[in-house]
């Protein structure tokens, strides 16, 4: 048995905001409630910390199987566990792709040794090509708890509405990384004054909004639940906006880093390479009002480790995508929660509750659920360094960024996961 | 003045950085044309010329220029390279460092190539032109050649034609003759001169007809069509021509002194009429003189780590064979 004592709880689910003590027995969560005692229990001070649920991250890449040389299983929970993730969901663009039920099983096998729960994401199409459709209902009984191409966007209208019309009755949300490929078009940065001026073709921000319009329309036909990936831009935002008005099954996240930095932020650098890119400040404000008001579910990392080979290039030929684990909270307080931009419960809200939405499962702090708990500091200051990172991978734009507050502890089915 | 290190661009350069360069030249220039074209100024030094995108007058450019200081060059292309077997930028710069030159010049298709090299590097580096960022030398012989045919750099209006969005020499032109007070017109098909163009420096707008573009012009610049740029939707060349090419008629819309420059290599009768290519008004072959001067000025600088009142090298040649 582990006793949390004397933490403030943040349970976005019953809108709970108190201090409380935590009883976990076994894997799951026996007993919350004012000074609770256990004298077998091994007692945890969470004295000026808040306990939360455990985060669950919508959106990471493991890199396993297949690119063992930038990432594994082992070091990306590792490294979520640091973060304060008790779950993560990995996306499929692997080697092989996720596309199949053996594939799933295998991901899940190597994961039973894992610090953090690892929620597969199967492929939307066989190896993720845009033609036909995965073994999805196989992956289903396998494990996996969504689809999605990410990495590629599904080009085809028709195609798009299969994935849908299939995955509704399985009870699995699309996921889909949207983009027009035509006016993506190799581009390797936000389009703009930035990009005019470093001389780097620009990707608009209509690229990622035209497919997000359409993928909306789409589930206009299909009834079918659909999850905007990694959202960047305004226009996008009131996509989503305008379909959950109209009670559509939509939802959508957006990343630390797209909250946090704007184009005006790159360099030739090919840590601020990423995709979607980095949006305009007026996009950035615009996805932190989203995120205050309810219309964005999740803030979701994108941890997209690549080794430093790989990144050691000129911008043009340098892989998308940064890791993120580790600084996702702490981005969340320091930029969020300390800038009075959101609340604390907002914050907990959309690395619990709102993931767990788009999923289909609960996520409280309540008697006989699992015994996952995300402890962190408000107010601790630290300095994030990639170089003691547990990630494989060093490419982050935030090596070196001092934080206001810090991930504590991460508890998993009731034994500690991370601790001090 | 704070000394170069490096040229990777006209931007961070300061008005007092590009005098001092482009008053460098001067002697450069005369010295041109003296019949035994050889200085002892870099003798024992070497340059690496590393082109790892195709060129012919900037890469003879800087190899000539280095040859004329007495430097040795070492010549690496991307026909020849390794790159083709996979080798990444940074081994290739790292082997020719291996070797020990003294500064390596670079040209690359991809934007911010110098830079990425210049950061790992411990030689100067000499950006030759990186993707469609910066041609910092061009840009440096373009304000040469205004220079003296204008009498200063200050207070004109400048017009440059052609695919804006796509040209490195249009960005170092911009950054360069803003930074003096010149007014710039950009002129060619709306999807070349998108408007964030305007945003690159004060003084900067976006004219769509070229007959509104060159009325009042002191300075035309006229940029290469780029027929190879596969990826992008392009345009009949006859449409570009009945839109954009720079005939005699049009040119009189510009100010009788206007003068016309255009960076090479020239396709006659697409974006420039011949009679204008071989005008009176054309300074396309001084130009090419003047980029020797500059590319000796730079790397006479900064390899051969003279300071700022050493007696120059050009003049002293001069008055030894004089």
């Amino acid at each position: 048995m582990l006793l949390i004592k004397n933490g403030r709880v943040l349970d976005p689910a019953s809108k709970t905001d108190a201090a409380l003590d935590v009883l976990l027995d076994g894997d799951k969560i026996a007993n919350a409630g004012a000074n609770l005692s256990a004298p077998d229990a091994e007692i945890f001070d969470a004295k000026g910390l808040v306990v939360a649920p455990g985060f669950i991250d919508l959106h990471c890449h493991l890199r396993e199987p297949g690119q063992e040389m930038s990432e594994t299983i082992e070091t990306g929970t590792r490294a979520a566990a640091r973060g304060g993730f008790t779950a993560v969901c990995c996306m499929p663009n692997t080697q092989p792709v996720n596309d199949n039920a053996s594939v799933t099983r295998g991901i899940i096998e190597r994961a039973a040794a894992a610090s953090v729960r690892v929620w597969p994401i199967g492929a939307a199409s066989l190896g993720s090509k845009g033609e036909a459709l995965a073994e999805i209902a196989a992956m289903k009984q396998a494990g996996i708890v969504a689809v999605s191409d990410d990495g590629k966007p599904i080009a085809s209208a028709r195609l798009m509405r299969q994935v849908m019309d299939y995955c509704n009755p399985l009870g699995l949300p699309v996921i889909d990384h949207c983009e027009d490929p035509s006016l993506f078009a190799g581009g390797v940065m936000r389009e703009g004054p930035i990009s005019t001026r470093l001389g780097l073709k620009g990707i608009p921000a209509q690229s990622e909004s035209i497919c997000v319009g359409r993928d909306v329309e789409v589930a206009l036909l299909t009834g079918a639940r659909l999850h905007i990936a990694h959202m960047s831009s305004a226009k996008s935002l009131e996509y989503v906006r305008a379909a959950k008005r109209a009670g559509l099954r939509v939802s959508c996240e957006v990343t630390p880093h797209h909250f946090t930095l704007t184009d005006e932020d790159v360099r030739y650098d090919t840590r601020y390479k990423m995709n979607p890119p980095l949006a305009s400040r007026a996009d950035r404000d615009a996805l932190i009002e989203g995120l205050a008001d309810g219309s964005i579910d999740a803030i979701a990392t994108d941890h997209a480790p690549h080794h430093a080979a790989s990144k050691d290039v000129e911008f043009d030929r340098a892989p998308f995508g940064i890791t993120g684990f580790e600084t996702a909270l702490a981005l969340g307080l320091s930029e969020l929660v300390h800038t009075k931009r959101l609340s604390l419960m907002r914050l907990v809200e959309l690395f619990t509750t709102g993931p767990a939405g788009v999923l289909g499962v609960e996520r409280k702090i309540a008697s006989g659920q699992p015994g996952d708990l995300t402890i962190f500091s408000i107010e601790r200051e630290w300095t994030f360094r990639s170089s003691e990172s547990a990630s494989k991978s060093r490419n982050t734009p935030f090596d070196d960024r001092a934080f206001r507050g810090a991930p504590v502890a991460t508890i998993v089915a009731g034994r500690f996961a991370y601790r001090p | 003045m704070q000394r170069l290190q490096h040229i990777l661009g006209i931007e961070g350069l300061t008005t007092e950085q590009i005098t001092f360069i482009l008053d460098q030249a001067k002697p450069f220039q005369e010295f041109q044309r003296y019949p035994l074209k050889k200085l002892a100024t870099l003798r024992g030094k070497t340059v690496a010329i590393a082109f790892f995108e195709s060129s012919t007058r900037t890469r003879i450019s800087f190899t000539t220029a280095a040859s004329r200081l007495g430097a040795d060059t070492m010549n690496l292309q991307a026909e020849s390279s390794s790159l083709k077997k996979g080798e990444s930028l940074i081994d290739t710069v790292r082997t020719l460092e291996a070797m020990r030159p003294d500064g390596i010049v670079i040209r690359h298709a991809a934007s911010g190539a110098p830079e990425f090299v210049a950061e790992r590097l411990a030689i100067p580096v000499f950006n030759a032109g990186d993707g469609t960022h910066e041609h910092p030398t061009q840009g440096l012989l373009d304000a040469l050649t205004i220079r003296d045919k204008k009498g200063s750099l200050e207070g004109w209006n400048i017009t440059i034609i052609g695919d804006i969005l796509h040209s490195r020499v249009a960005r170092s032109n911009i950054h360069l003759l803003t930074k003096f007070g010149s007014r710039i017109t950009l002129c060619g098909p709306a999807m070349w001169v998108p408007r964030e163009l305007e945003s690159l420096a004060p003084n900067v707008r976006r004219v769509l007809r070229i007959e509104d573009a060159l009325t009042g012009a002191d300075v035309v610049i006229v940029l290469r069509v780029q027929t190879e740029r596969l990826h992008e939707p392009s345009i009949a060349a006859e449409e570009y021509i009945l839109q954009y090419q720079l005939t005699p008629e049009r040119l009189r819309l510009a100010k009788p002194d206007t003068i016309v420059l255009h960076p090479g290599p020239m396709i006659r009768g697409l974006e420039i009429d011949p009679a204008v290519a071989d005008g009176p008004q054309s300074c396309v072959l001084e130009q090419v003189t003047n980029g020797l001067a500059v590319r000796m000025a730079l790397l006479y600088h900064l390899i051969g780590g003279a300071p700022a009142d050493a007696p120059h090298p050009a003049k002293e040649r001069s008055n030894a064979t004089d």
